[in-house]
C-alpha cells in the first residue's frame, strides 16, 4: 500500500493520548504506591490502577449518568404505553393517540440514542485506560534489570499484558457500571419496598444477609480459582512460546511428543481448573438467582398472613410484590458482575506484581563529559541472588584509559558475567567498578551505556533493517560511519543483501548465519564509539580467515578506546595489550600474553595452538567468498 | 421492568463476552492464511515503519481481501467450528431441554404469585382454609428447584462441552506447528505463532464460555413470540416482519464491516505481541544499546493502532445494536398508532392491542441477544480463520503414510543424486553422492557457504531434498517414521535451545525416560559434570529463562550432554563446540573418541583438531565433494587441499 496510508494511521492517535502515555520510559508508573500492608490484596491492587482511568474520569461518570437515565428510561416506556391504551385509544382521541405515539417514539428513540452514545464513548475511553496500564508496563519491563527477566517465564508477562489487561478493561467499561447502577436499583427498590409495609420490607432486607454471605464465602474460593486459572494461562503462553522458538532443536531430537506431553499437562490443568470455575460459577450464580426467588415465596406467604389479618390491604400487597420482582435480575446479575469483579482483580494483582518489581539498577546524576575510559575493578564480587557461593569474588583489575585487556578463562570461569557488570547489566554484590573514578552507579544509565559498548556472544539481531540493526547504539551515526563499521566487522555481506542496508534482517525477516550475525553485533557495537568497548567472545563463530581480518581492522579500532576482549584463542588475545586470567571467580594472573605463556601453565593449557580449516581453504579461494555468503545469507 | 432490566444486563454481558475476543490479533507477515488472501498488511508498509522495520520479500505484493475470498475463510473456519462440536451433538437436544425447563420454571414464577394473591389469599381473609395458598408456595418451591438445577445442569454441561472444545482445538493447533516444517517456521516467525496459540485462541474461548443458554432462549422466545404475533393479529404480526427487513439489512452490514474489522483486530494485535515478545526476547541488547526509547515509540504506536481498530469495532456495535433497538422501538411506536386506530375503528379490541404490545418487546430483545452472540461468533470467526489456516498448511517435509519400521537403525547413510536449493535457481548441492557407512566418522570440510550445514540438516530432514534421495540403512528418510527417524539422527548445533527447567531436565531431553544417573554419565562423558556439580543446586539448578545462567560454553556442553544421551546410530556436530575454551574442547574430543567409536558420524568443525578424529575426510566446495578420504591419505596427497590444509596446521602447532 501507499505510505500515505500509514502516516495517516500514526496521526490518527488521538493528541492526549500520545501525550499523556509517550513519555511512559522517562517517569515511574502512575500506579499508585503500594500501601505498606505486607499482605497482597486483590481489591486495593485494582484500585492503585484508578489513576489510569483519570483522563477518562468525565466520560467515565457521565456514562455512567447516562445508564441510570436509560434504566428509567425503559421503565417510562411501558408507562407511556398504558397511558395511550387507557387514554386515547379507549376513549378513541386520534390527535391524542398521534401525541402520544410521537411521545413514544421519541422516547424510544432517546433510549436507543442514549444507548448508543454510552457505547461510543464508554468503551473507547476504557482501551484507553488499557493502553496508558500496557504502555507504563511495558516501559516498565524495559527497565527492571536482567535478574528480574531471567527469572520470569516470558509467556507470564504476555499473559499480562494482554489477557489480563483486557479482563481489568472489560470490568471497567461494563461490569463497574452495572455492578453500581444495579447496586443503586437494589437500595431504591428496597427503600421503596420498606416504606410500603415495613415489615415485609425487611423480610427482603433480611435476605440480603444471605446474599452477602454468599458472596463472602464464594469470594475466597473463586479468587484462588480466578488467579490460578490466569496463572496457568500464563504457563500454557510460556510452553508455547518455548515449544516454537526451541521447535528446531524439539525436531533435531525427534521429542514433539515430549513436548506435546508437557504443553496438553498444562493445557490439561488450565482446563481442569477452568471446569471447576464452571462448576463454581454455575452454583453461585444459580443460588443468587434463586435467593430472590424464595424470599419472593416467603414475602407471599407471610404477606398473605398479613392480609388475613388485615395489617395491609391486597393491593398494597399486589404492588409490593411486583416491584419486588423487578429486584430478581438486579441480584442475580451481581453474580456475573462479582465473578467479573473478581477476575478483574486478580488481574490487577498480577499486574501490580511487576509494577512492583524492584528496579534495582537505577542510574545516578553524574555525567562524565569528556570520559577517558580508565576502568576499575576493587574488590568486586557478584553472587546470583540463589546462590550459596558467589560466581566472582576479591577481584581487582586496573585498566588504563585506552588499553585493552584480554580476559582469559576456562567455560564457566566468569568471563561473560564480568563483562555484564561494566554496562549495569547486573550490580556487583560487593566492592565497587569506577569508570574515570567515579563509582559506576553514581553516573547516569544511560550516559554509562553510552559509553560501554558490548558486543555479546549471542548477537541479538532485532526484526527491523540492518541499519537500524547497526545503529542501535548511535541511531544519529552518519553513512560513512555506518560504512566503516562495516568494514571493520567484515559485515560487507549486508551489501548483497536484496535490499541492502533496508533488508529486514532478525527473526521476522531474513535469516543470517552464526558468523554473520556476530559480524553485525560486532559492528553494532563499534559504531557506538564507545570509551569503553567490550567484545564477549564476539569472534567465537567466524573462521579464522574472517576473524584475522576482523582483528586487524579491529587493532584500528581499538587505539584510544579501552578494551575488554573475551578470547579462547590465541590469536584474539593478540589484540590486547594485557591479559587477566580469570579463575574460579578471581583474576589470578595478569601480564602480557608471552609472559604468561612463559610463566603460568594453566594459561598455556587455556590458550595452546588451535587450528581452523576454514582459514587456510577461505585462503585459496577468497573470490568465491560471495556465493559462499549468499548460501548464509539464504539460509 | 423486572424484564427491562434483565434483558439490559444480558445483552451487557454478551457485551462483554465480545469485548473479550478483542484481546486477540494477529499480523500476517509471512504467508499466514492462505497463499491467495493475504490482508492487511497494509498498514504497516507505510513510509515510517519502512524506515526502521526494513524491507522483507513476501511484502511486496499486498491488498484487500475480496469478498470472494473472504467467504472462502468463512466457509473454512466454519467447517472446523462445526469439526470441533460435531462430537457434542447428541448433548445438544438435552441442553436444549434443560433450558427450556429453566424458562418454563423461571417464567411460572410470576404466574404462581398471581395464583397465590387471587386464589390463595381472598379465602385466607375470610378466614378460609389456607390451602390454596400453600399448594402454590410448595408449586412455587418446586419451580425454584428446577430452575436451579436445570440451571446449574445447563452451565456445566455447556461449560464443559466448551473447555473440551477448546483443550482439543489448543492441542490440534499446538501439535500442528510442531508438525510443521522448518521451512514453514522460518517464514511464519515464532511471535506470530505465539499469538495464534495465545491470544486466538482467548478469542475462541470467549465464544465457548459465553452463555449459550442466552442465545438458545433467545431463539427459542423469538419463534414463540412471533407465531404468538401471527395469531394475535396478522395484520400488525407483518408490519413486525416488515420491521425484520430492515434489522436483515443492518446485519448484512454489520457482518461484512465487522468480520473486516476483527480480522484486523487480530492482526494488530499480533504485531503488538510480536514486538512485545521480541523486546523482551533481546532484552540484553534492548538495555545495553539503550533502545528503549525507540522501542517504547514504536510499541506505543503499535498499541494506538491496536486500540484504534478496537474502537472501530466498538463503534460498527455502537451501531449495530442502538440500532436494532432504535427500530424496535419505532416499530413499536407504528404498531401503538396503527393498532390504536384498528381499536378505534373497532377492528381489534383493547386486550388483543395491550397484549399484543408486551409481546412485542419480547420480539425485539432477544434480537439484540442474537445481536450480541453475533459479535462474539464474528470475533471468534476471525480467530479460527487465522487457526484454520494453520491447520491447513501442509508440512512440505512430509510423515511417512506408509513407513518401513527402522527399529535399530545401524547408520548407514547414503546421498543419492541429491539436488538442494533454498531458492529456485540457487542450487546449494548440485547432484551430490555420498556414502557413509555405518559406523564411519565424516569430517565435513569447507569454506563457509560450501554446504556442508545443508547436508547436515537433510540428514536430519529438516529440508527435504529439491531431486534424488537421502537414505538411511537403504530406506530414504521419506518413507521413516519420524519417531525411528529421530532416533537414529540426532543433530547438535550452535544454537543450544536451553529449555525451562533444571540442567538435568534439558539434559534428559535427549531421552526423557533416562534416570539420574544415566543423565550423570552423559555429563560426565563431555566433560560438563564438574561445572554441573558446582552450581548452586548441581543438576537441579535452574538454568533460568532460555539458561540465562549459563555461558554460552556450558550450554554447548549441555547440547552436547543431551545429544549423548539421546545414544543415535546417527550424529550430526554441527560447529557444536565453537564457544568452548581449548581445555574444555579438547576433553570433548577424547569423550568423542569413544562415543563415535561405534556410531556414524557427521562432524563440522573449523579446528582441524576435531576434523583429526575422523575417519574420512570431505573437503567440500559450493556442494562438491572436491576430496574424499582418510585424513591421513588426503594428507599425502600432493598438491590436495587437504595435504595443504595440514600443513599448515602443523606450522601452526609448531
Amino acid at each position: 500500500m501507499s505510505s500515505a496510508s500509514g502516516s495517516d494511521t500514526t496521526s490518527s492517535a488521538p493528541n492526549h493520548t500520545v501525550r499523556l502515555y509517550g513519555d511512559a520510559l522517562d517517569r515511574p508508573p502512575l500506579i499508585d504506591p503500594r500501601r505498606t500492608s505486607t499482605r497482597r490484596n486483590p481489591a486495593a491492587s485494582l484500585m492503585r490502577l484508578t489513576p489510569y482511568l483519570k483522563p477518562y474520569a468525565v466520560v467515565f461518570f457521565s456514562m455512567l449518568g447516562l445508564a441510570l437515565v436509560a434504566v428509567l428510561l425503559s421503565i417510562l416506556t411501558p408507562l407511556i404505553t398504558r397511558r395511550i391504551i387507557d387514554g386515547p385509544v379507549v376513549e378513541g382521541d386520534k390527535e391524542w393517540l398521534f401525541a402520544l405515539g410521537a411521545v413514544a417514539l421519541v422516547i424510544g428513540l432517546g433510549e436507543s440514542m442514549l444507548n448508543f452514545i454510552r457505547r461510543w464513548t464508554m468503551g473507547p475511553a476504557m482501551l484507553g485506560m488499557e493502553t496508558g496500564i500496557r504502555l507504563d508496563m511495558y516501559a516498565k519491563l524495559q527497565r527492571l534489570p536482567m535478574s528480574f527477566h531471567s527469572r520470569w517465564q516470558s509467556g507470564q508477562l504476555l499473559s499480562r499484558i494482554m489477557s489480563d489487561l483486557s479482563t481489568i478493561r472489560r470490568f471497567s467499561a461494563f461490569g463497574l457500571t452495572f455492578m453500581i447502577v444495579n447496586t443503586v436499583q437494589i437500595i431504591v427498590v428496597t427503600i421503596l419496598l420498606i416504606n410500603m409495609y415495613w415489615p415485609l420490607g425487611v423480610v427482603v432486607l433480611l435476605s440480603v444477609i444471605p446474599v452477602v454471605w454468599l458472596c463472602l464465602a464464594n469470594e475466597r474460593v473463586y479468587t484462588k480459582l480466578s488467579r490460578r486459572i490466569q496463572d496457568e494461562t500464563g504457563d500454557v503462553a510460556s510452553s508455547v512460546e518455548e515449544s516454537i522458538q526451541g521447535l528446531r532443536v524439539v525436531k533435531a531430537f525427534g521429542r514433539v511428543d515430549h513436548v506435546f506431553n508437557r504443553f496438553t499437562k498444562r493445557a490439561q490443568s488450565l482446563h481442569d481448573t477452568s471446569i471447576e470455575r464452571v462448576r463454581n460459577v454455575s452454583k453461585f450464580w444459580t443460588f443468587l438467582e434463586v435467593i430472590p426467588t424464595l424470599t419472593m415465596i416467603i414475602v407471599l406467604a407471610i404477606g398473605a398472613v398479613a392480609a388475613a389479618q388485615e395489617r395491609l390491604t391486597l393491593g398494597t400487597l399486589v404492588a409490593f410484590i411486583t416491584l419486588m420482582l423487578s429486584l430478581i435480575w438486579p441480584i442475580a446479575a451481581l453474580g456475573f458482575l462479582l465473578s467479573m469483579a473478581q477476575d478483574a482483580m486478580t488481574a490487577a494483582d498480577r499486574i501490580c506484581e511487576m509494577f512492583d518489581a524492584e528496579e534495582t539498577i537505577v542510574g545516578g546524576d553524574v555525567v562524565l563529559d569528556d570520559p577517558k575510559g580508565a576502568l576499575r575493578f576493587e574488590n568486586v564480587a557478584f553472587q546470583f541472588h540463589d546462590a550459596d557461593r558467589p560466581v566472582l569474588h576479591d577481584l581487582n583489575l586496573d585498566i588504563r584509559p585506552g588499553e585493552t585487556i584480554a580476559l582469559v578463562g576456562g567455560t564457566g570461569s566468569g568471563k561473560s558475567t564480568l563483562t555484564a557488570l561494566v554496562p549495569r547489566l547486573a550490580d556487583v554484590t560487593a566492592g565497587r567498578i569506577t569508570l574515570d573514578g567515579v563509582d559506576i552507579r553514581d553516573l547516569d544509565l544511560v550516559a554509562l551505556r553510552r559509553m560501554v559498548a558490548t558486543a555479546f556472544e549471542d548477537p541479538t539481531l532485532f526484526s527491523m533493517s540492518v541499519r537500524e540493526n547497526l545503529t542501535l547504539g548511535r541511531p544519529d551515526a552518519t553513512e560513512d560511519e555506518i560504512a566503516e563499521a562495516i568494514e571493520v566487522a567484515q559485515a560487507g555481506f549486508v551489501h548483497d543483501l536484496p535490499w541492502g542496508l533496508d533488508t529486514r534482517i532478525g527473526e521476522q525477516g531474513m535469516s543470517l548465519s552464526g558468523g554473520q550475525r556476530q559480524r553485525l553485533a560486532l559492528a553494532r557495537a563499534v559504531l557506538v564509539r564507545p570509551a569503553v568497548l567490550v567484545l564477549d567472545d564476539t569472534l567465537s563463530a567466524l573462521d579464522i580467515h574472517t576473524e584475522a581480518l576482523v582483528e586487524e581492522a579491529l587493532k584500528r579500532v581499538l587505539v584510544g578506546v579501552t578494551g575488554i576482549v573475551v578470547a579462547h584463542r590465541a590469536s584474539t588475545v593478540l589484540l590486547a595489550d594485557r591479559v587477566a586470567m580469570l579463575e574460579d571467580g578471581t583474576i589470578t594472573h595478569v601480564g602480557t600474553h608471552h609472559d604468561l605463556l612463559a610463566t603460568v601453565p594453566e594459561y598455556r593449557e587455556l590458550l595452546s595452538a588451535d587450528f581452523d580449516a576454514e582459514e587456510v581453504l577461505d585462503g585459496m579461494s577468497p573470490s568465491e567468498r560471495e556465493l559462499a555468503e549468499m548460501e548464509g545469507s539464504l539460509r | 421492568m423486572s424484564q427491562g432490566t434483565e434483558k439490559l444486563s444480558r445483552r451487557e454481558r454478551r457485551r462483554l463476552e465480545q469485548e473479550q475476543q478483542q484481546r486477540i490479533t494477529d499480523v500476517d507477515t509471512g504467508r499466514p492464511v492462505d497463499r491467495d488472501t493475504r490482508d492487511g498488511r497494509d498498514e504497516r508498509l507505510d513510509r515510517g515503519e519502512l524506515d526502521w522495520r526494513g524491507v522483507r520479500a513476501e511484502e511486496a505484493q499486498d491488498g484487500e481481501i475480496t469478498e470472494k475470498a473472504s467467504i472462502l475463510l468463512r466457509d473454512r473456519s466454519r467447517r472446523l467450528l462445526g469439526s470441533l462440536l460435531s462430537p457434542y451433538a447428541k448433548y445438544l437436544w438435552v441442553l436444549v431441554a434443560a433450558i427450556v425447563a429453566e424458562n418454563i420454571a423461571r417464567l411460572s414464577s410470576p404466574w404462581l404469585v398471581s395464583r397465590g394473591i387471587d386464589l390463595g389469599v381472598p379465602p385466607l381473609m375470610q378466614g378460609g382454609s389456607a390451602r390454596m395458598l400453600i399448594e402454590t408456595v410448595l408449586l412455587m418451591v418446586v419451580a425454584v428447584t428446577i430452575q436451579a438445577t436445570s440451571r446449574i445442569f445447563f452451565l456445566r454441561v455447556s461449560g464443559r462441552i466448551g473447555q473440551a472444545v477448546l483443550l482439543e482445538l489448543r492441542k490440534r493447533v499446538f501439535r500442528h506447528f510442531q508438525r510443521l516444517d522448518v521451512k514453514f517456521h522460518d517464514r511464519y516467525t515464532s511471535g506470530r505463532a505465539v499469538s495464534r496459540l495465545t491470544s486466538d485462541m482467548d478469542a475462541i474461548a470467549e465464544l465457548m464460555a459465553g452463555g449459550f443458554d442466552g442465545l438458545i432462549t433467545a431463539v427459542l422466545t423469538l419463534i414463540g413470540v412471533s407465531i404468538m404475533l401471527m395469531v394475535l393479529d396478522w395484520r400488525l404480526g407483518l408490519i413486525c416482519l416488515l420491521s425484520l427487513v430492515f434489522v436483515g439489512m443492518l446485519a448484512r452490514w454489520f457482518s461484512r464491516a465487522s468480520s473486516r474489522t476483527w480480522r484486523k483486530v487480530r492482526e494488530a494485535s499480533a504485531m503488538v505481541i510480536v514486538q512485545f515478545v521480541e523486546s523482551m526476547t533481546g532484552i540484553k541488547a534492548v538495555q545495553s544499546y539503550r533502545r528503549q526509547p525507540r522501542n517504547q515509540e514504536i510499541f506505543t504506536d503499535l498499541s494506538h493502532r491496536f486500540r484504534q481498530i478496537n474502537i472501530k469495532t466498538f463503534h460498527l456495535f455502537a451501531i449495530f445494536q442502538p440500532g436494532i433497538q432504535a427500530i424496535g422501538n419505532i416499530t413499536i411506536a407504528v404498531i401503538l398508532v396503527v393498532g390504536g386506530l384498528y381499536v378505534m375503528d373497532g377492528s381489534m379490541t383493547v386486550g388483543v392491542l395491550a397484549a399484543f404490545l408486551l409481546y412485542l418487546r419480547q420480539f425485539f430483545q432477544p434480537m439484540q441477544e442474537i445481536g450480541q452472540f453475533y459479535n462474539t461468533f464474528q470475533s471468534a470467526i476471525s480467530a479460527l480463520e487465522k487457526l484454520s489456516g494453520v491447520l491447513e498448511e501442509q508440512p512440505e517435509v512430509k510423515e511417512a503414510t506408509d513407513p518401513v519400521p527402522l527399529p535399530k537403525a545401524r547408520g548407514d547413510v547414503t546421498f543419492d543424486h541429491v539436488d538442494f536449493s533454498y531458492v529456485e535457481d540457487v542450487p546449494v548441492l548440485p547432484d551430490l553422492d555420498l556414502h557413509i557407512p555405518a559406523g564411519q566418522t565424516v569430517a565435513l570440510v569447507g569454506t563457509t557457504g560450501a554446504g556442508k550445514t545443508t547436508i547436515a540438516k537433510l540428514i536430519s530432514r529438516f529440508y527435504d531434498p529439491t531431486a534424488g534421495r537421502v537414505l538411511l540403512d537403504g530406506v530414504d528418510l521419506r518413507d521413516l517414521s519420524d519417531d525411528d527417524l529421530r532416533r537414529a539422527v540426532v543433530m547438535v548445533t550452535q544454537e543450544n535451545f536451553m529449555f525451562d527447567g533444571s540442567v538435568a531436565d534439558n539434559i534428559g531431553f535427549g531421552r526423557p525416560e533416562a534416570s539420574r544417573d544415566e543423565i550423570i554419565a552423559a555429563a560426565s562423558a563431555v566433560g560438563a559434570h564438574a561445572f554441573i556439580s558446582a552450581l548452586p543446586q548441581g543438576y537441579d539448578t535452574d538454568v533460568a529463562k532460555r539458561g540465562g545462567r549459563l555461558s554460552a560454553g556450558q550450554r554447548q556442553l549441555v547440547a552436547f550432554a543431551r545429544a549423548f544421551l539421546a545414544d543415535p546410530a546417527v550424529l550430526i556436530l554441527d560447529e557444536a563446540t565453537s564457544s568452548l575454551d581449548i581445555p574444555s574442547e579438547r576433553l570433548v574430543q577424547q569423550a568423542l573418541q569413544t562415543i563415535l567409536a561405534d556410531r556414524t558420524a557427521v562432524i563440522i568443525a573449523h579446528r582441524l583438531s576435531t576434523v583429526e578424529i575422523a575417519d574420512r575426510v570431505l573437503v567440500l566446495e559450493h556442494g562438491q565433494v572436491l576430496e574424499d578420504g582418510p585424513p591421513a591419505q588426503l594428507m599425502d596427497t600432493s598438491g590436495g587441499r587437504y595435504a595443504a590444509l595440514h600443513e599448515a596446521w602443523v606450522k601452526s602447532l609448531a
